[in-house]
């Protein structure tokens, strides 16, 4: 199986032509006034202050700033994970802040894909394993071992977590959320426990989801350096948005340096 | 060294952790308090009540040698008290005979027994109740035992009316007593005490001497022995003395009814305190070990930390196995608090059921040590295990988030199965190949809890079946009479003829001592008929066993007892009439779940004892619906010494059985219960709190609630599934060990294999699985999947 046929191979679920230019697209997010704050009275914390976004479909986005700034809890509330405590939070047609757990988890299943800093790959599973978790329940999934080839595990397919290095769990994990070929694929951290080699191999995969699917992808980071290779960059701070950055000419993975 | 103020925070940081597993730690410091708390209270209790027995045995003078005689001459005390190894020598005067009791059909059976006209006896003191003492020259007063005054709510001046030596006397009841020698008591021929049917009266010794015709006799001697005394010896020369006077042979107390009782009783307790605390120490210990197992696991990276600070493996070892010692001394202090309760609650209940008129409360010092170090003992060597593999740990590999576990061995031991499943049932089967150890653990531990309860359950069965076995199948009579001696056959025949009574076998008890070597019980014949009906032998298949020609058919207990099997033979010395010692060959065994008793064909006895045609007792059945006509007629039978009916002697087992030591097995079944569902539960804890991150990740990959579930009770599922064919094989083999712990001389219970019991227990466990499962699968809709992907490990 060639990395090519599986870029052949019909687009995403929501999606009719993945591999059209991202200006003609519509809109992937939108949200309004989003506010999240954790806890009540004096020791409340706003995580987001009153959010308003747009991001489109097929863009690559990095979301930056410092500790405690929002961007995890943006993540996690488009992401499915978590509710907004006001505000709204469009998905296509669907206004997510409407829908119960049940619906969220379809959500979730149906379009989008998760990567983190540790991996949270299931010890007990091997890497096509892994991944095969997804495929068993996705709508139209790519084969296990070609999600597997996409980010250059082709030949480690039955190596269980433990027998794997940090790259190499980091990659089973974009493997397992692209395998369901999302709409969406959020990444928290995702170079966060790698050097910098892996790292830049790991965001050279993201950059091949994102260009070669047409998957909307969102990276969290601390590396201000990752934002070269954004379509937009989102700056966070206190909750808020402070700047947000177009790149008409993202760079290269291999570029990057930090 | 460290300092007061470095020790500071790891003492804090205990508290906290403390505080954190507060719910597990509780569940097991009650675990553990279980355990101690049956180890204080029992063990209080047998010495409470072995303390308060010795008391009143000695403030009483309670006698410690019986000799029963015919008929000896006063004179003989001083030669018995010259005996080498008597301390005191008392005599009196004994009597059987019967009350009548108004409102009640039938005549109660009673012994008398005399009281020297002036001042205290020497042996056999009685502790007065209410009332006053007997007035040497009034011929007609009586003193009554307490029990059976209390059973028919006798009033102080009432009359009762006495039949003794065949006549009928009219006495006053002055006084109500009780005695160290007849905590218990039971109807003739029976074996299980019931106050209600025995009725036992002193009287002043002339007065009883004019009615037995012993005037200057007596007919029992009662010894007490120095402490250098060798009871053999004594029990020997007694009989040498006695002999010449129709002596029945002398028997020490362990023979006597009551003590014997009383003795078998607190014996059981004492089994008890001995095996059933361990149990539940070895449960709290295995619990212990999978938290703190689970603890340093999560726990990597604070470890690590101490150690690059330079703590030493054994502080940080020592800081956790405080956390385990404190959840022990906390689970052995509650123990000891609810043992002393318990204690306290239980003597009183003691107390009245083996009717001691005072009480000697002690809870045993030792039992609190034993307990509260076997607490922490046993907690601590289940938690060695885990700090062996802590001290193992470098702390820069503790720093670093914790590595995946490594499943590719576990996965290699089912290959060929996993191939067949999807991803998240192989998740379940290799998690649990991974810890086969653990696996087995919680395997063995819910097994033990199903085998405690199964056990439980049979043992519950047992009793009914001993209850069944007894009334329904070996006595099916509705009453049986005793003579007051050995009668010619005319009197079946005046049985036979009362209107009412349809059927009447002869029978005759003897009292005999069997010996075989050094074996020997003290025992009574039961001679039936060759093919008695009302009155069945059966062998342990249920069928009737015929009575050959000559020969005993043994209860199988007793055969135990005596080292004996059929085709050897028993030294039988009868302990009445001309007192022959024979040898009579062992011919078969018997299936009897209470008492020992030895039978032997009639005709047999008869000519053995060169007494052709002598009965003493006979069983009846009575036409349904006649019975008070029948009851009436026997009433005005002088020679009857006493009737038994079938139902009371039956309703006296059951109360027998819900009290006392028979009541412990609802405590122990109880127990089982909780501790099967504690087992349970942890597991189910266990597994959740070590998949939060798997299960959370599952979910954020888009699993359903109910398909997250899955892999979290799946595994519960196979455990529990293990767990029941297995803890039917511990339930099978534990249900003997504890029927064996439960079965006195008097009684045996019986463990069979019952389908329904191993049924039952595995519907308790499944429960008890499904309550578990229920109860943690509701957290993974609750809970924060970010933050469970966060949190360590």
């Amino acid at each position: 199986m060639s990395l090519l046929s599986a870029f052949k191979r019909p687009p995403a679920a929501l999606f009719d032509d993945p591999a059209a230019a991202k200006q003609q697209r519509g809109p992937a997010y939108i949200t309004r006034d989003l506010t999240k704050t954790y806890g009540e009275g004096r020791s409340a914390v706003h995580a987001l202050r009153s959010v308003d976004l747009e991001i489109t479909q097929g863009e690559l986005v990095v979301l930056l700033g410092p500790s405690g700034s929002g961007k995890s809890t943006l993540l996690n509330i488009l992401g499915g994970l978590d509710r907004a405590t006001a505000g709204q939070v469009h998905f296509l047609d669907h206004d997510l802040t409407l829908m119960n757990d049940r619906q969220l988890t379809r959500y979730r299943r149906d379009h989008v894909g998760f990567v983190f800093q540790f991996y949270n790959l299931m010890p007990s599973l091997t890497a096509r394993e892994n991944v095969e978790l997804v495929t068993e329940i996705a709508r139209q999934p790519l084969p296990a071992d070609e999600a597997l080839a996409l980010v250059g595990l082709g030949e480690r397919l039955d190596h269980f977590p433990s027998q794997l290095s940090g790259g190499e769990q980091q990659r089973v994990a974009i493997a397992r959320a692209i395998a369901k070929q999302p709409t969406v694929l959020f990444c928290d951290e995702p170079t966060g426990a790698l050097d910098s080699q892996t790292g830049r191999a790991v965001l050279r995969v993201l950059a091949d989801v994102n260009r070669k699917l047409g998957t909307t992808v969102m990276i969290v980071t601390h590396a201000a350096a990752t934002a070269a290779m954004a379509d937009k960059v989102l700056h966070f701070a206190d909750g808020q948005i402070r700047k947000v950055e177009r790149n008409a000419n993202p760079a290269a993975p291999e570029d990057i340096h930090w | 060294m460290l300092g007061s103020w470095q020790v500071a925070p790891l003492t804090a940081k205990l508290g906290r952790d403390l505080w954190r597993i507060k719910g597990q730690a509780a569940a097991i410091a009650v675990v553990i308090a279980i355990g101690v708390m049956m180890q204080v209270m029992m063990a209080g209790l047998v010495a409470s009540l072995s303390e308060t027995r010795d008391a009143y045995y000695q403030g009483y003078r309670l006698a410690q040698v019986f000799a029963p005689v015919a008929r000896a001459p006063e004179n003989l005390r001083a030669e018995l008290t010259r005996i080498e190894g008597v301390a005191q020598a008392e005599t009196r005067i004994v009597g059987a005979g019967r009350v009548e009791i108004e409102g009640r059909p039938l005549p109660i059976a009673a012994r008398l027994l005399s009281l020297p006209d002036f001042g205290e006896p020497r042996l056999g003191a009685l502790f007065p109740v209410s009332g006053r003492g007997l007035d040497a020259s009034a011929r007609n007063e009586a003193l009554v035992l307490e029990s059976f005054a209390k059973a028919h709510d006798l009033k102080l001046g009432e009359p009762l009316t006495v039949t003794m030596n065949g006549h009928r006397r009219q006495l006053t009841m002055v006084g109500r007593v009780q005695s160290p020698e007849f905590l218990y008591t039971a109807a003739p021929g029976e074996l299980i005490p019931d106050d209600a049917r025995f009725a036992v009266l002193w009287m002043s010794r002339s007065a009883l001497a004019a009615n037995y015709d012993l005037d200057g006799a007596f007919n029992e001697a009662l010894l007490s022995l120095t402490r250098q005394a060798r009871l053999t010896a004594v029990l020997a020369a007694v009989d040498r003395l006695l002999t010449p006077y129709g002596g029945q042979g002398a028997y020490g107390l362990e023979d006597q009814f009551s003590n014997r009782f009383v003795s078998e009783e607190i014996k059981g307790l004492e089994v008890s305190a001995l095996v059933v605390p361990p149990i539940f120490l070895a449960i709290a210990a295995f619990l212990l070990y999978i938290v703190i197992s689970r603890m340093v696991q999560a726990e990597r990276q604070e470890i690590g930390l101490m150690k690059a600070f330079g703590y030493t493996n054994i502080e940080v070892g020592w800081h956790y196995m405080q956390l385990v010692l404190a959840i022990a001394f906390a689970g052995a202090l509650l123990g000891c608090g609810l043992g002393i309760w318990a204690g306290q609650a239980l003597i009183g209940l003691y107390t009245q059921y083996y009717k001691f008129p005072f009480l000697v409360f002690q809870m045993e010092p030792s039992a609190f040590v034993i307990g509260i170090l076997a607490a922490l003992g046993s907690a601590a060597a289940g938690s060695l295990f885990v700090l062996r593999r802590l001290v193992s740990l470098v702390p820069a590999e503790a720093m670093r988030p914790p590595a995946p576990a490594d499943f590719s061995r576990s996965a290699r031991w089912a290959q060929g199965l996993t191939g067949l499943m999807d991803q998240l049932s192989r998740m379940i089967l290799r998690r649990l190949l991974r810890q086969p150890w653990r696996m087995a653990g919680a395997v063995l531990g819910i097994a033990s809890g199903m085998g405690l309860t199964l056990s439980m359950l049979t043992i519950y069965a047992g009793f009914e079946r001993a209850l069944d076995l007894t009334f329904q199948v070996l006595d099916r009579s509705d009453a049986s009479v005793a003579f007051l001696r050995p009668m010619p056959p005319d009197a079946l025949s005046a049985l036979q003829r009362l209107p009412g009574v349809w059927q009447v076998e002869a029978q005759r008890h003897v009292p005999v001592v069997l010996r075989n070597g050094r074996h020997s019980h003290k025992s009574s014949l039961t001679g039936l008929g060759h093919q008695a009906r009302l009155l069945r032998v059966v062998d342990d298949k249920g069928r009737q066993q015929e009575l050959p020609g000559a020969g005993l058919v043994l209860a199988k207990p007793l055969a135990k007892i005596l080292n004996v099997q059929p085709g050897e033979s028993l030294r039988v010395e009868v302990r009445e009439g001309a007192r022959p010692v024979l040898q009579i060959p062992v011919v078969g065994l018997a299936e009897t779940l209470m008492g020992a008793p030895v039978y032997i064909n009639l005709e047999a006895l008869n000519r053995l004892l060169q007494q052709p045609g002598r009965i003493n007792a006979a069983a009846l059945e009575i036409e349904p619906g006649r019975e008070a006509e029948v009851y009436r007629q026997l009433k005005d039978m002088p020679l009857i010494a006493g009737v038994s009916l079938q139902a009371e002697a039956k309703q006296a087992f059951e109360t027998l059985m819900d009290q006392g030591a028979g009541a412990m097995r609802f405590v122990m079944g109880f127990m089982a219960f909780i501790i099967t569902f504690g087992i349970v539960y942890n597991a189910a804890r266990v597994a959740q709190a070590e998949r939060a991150r798997d299960l959370a990740s599952l979910q954020i990959l888009g699993y359903s609630h109910s398909e997250v579930a899955y892999v979290l009770l799946g595994e519960l599922a196979v455990i529990t599934l293990l767990a029941i064919p297995l803890g039917s094989l511990i339930g099978h083999f534990l249900s003997f060990a504890i029927a064996e712990g439960f079965s006195t001389e008097l009684y045996q219970v019986p463990a069979r294999f019952i389908p329904q019991t191993h049924g039952t227990a595995a519907l308790t466990v499944l429960c008890a699985s499904a309550v578990s499962g229920w109860l943690v699968q509701r957290g993974l809709a609750k809970r924060d999947l970010t933050a469970a992907l966060k949190s360590r490990e």
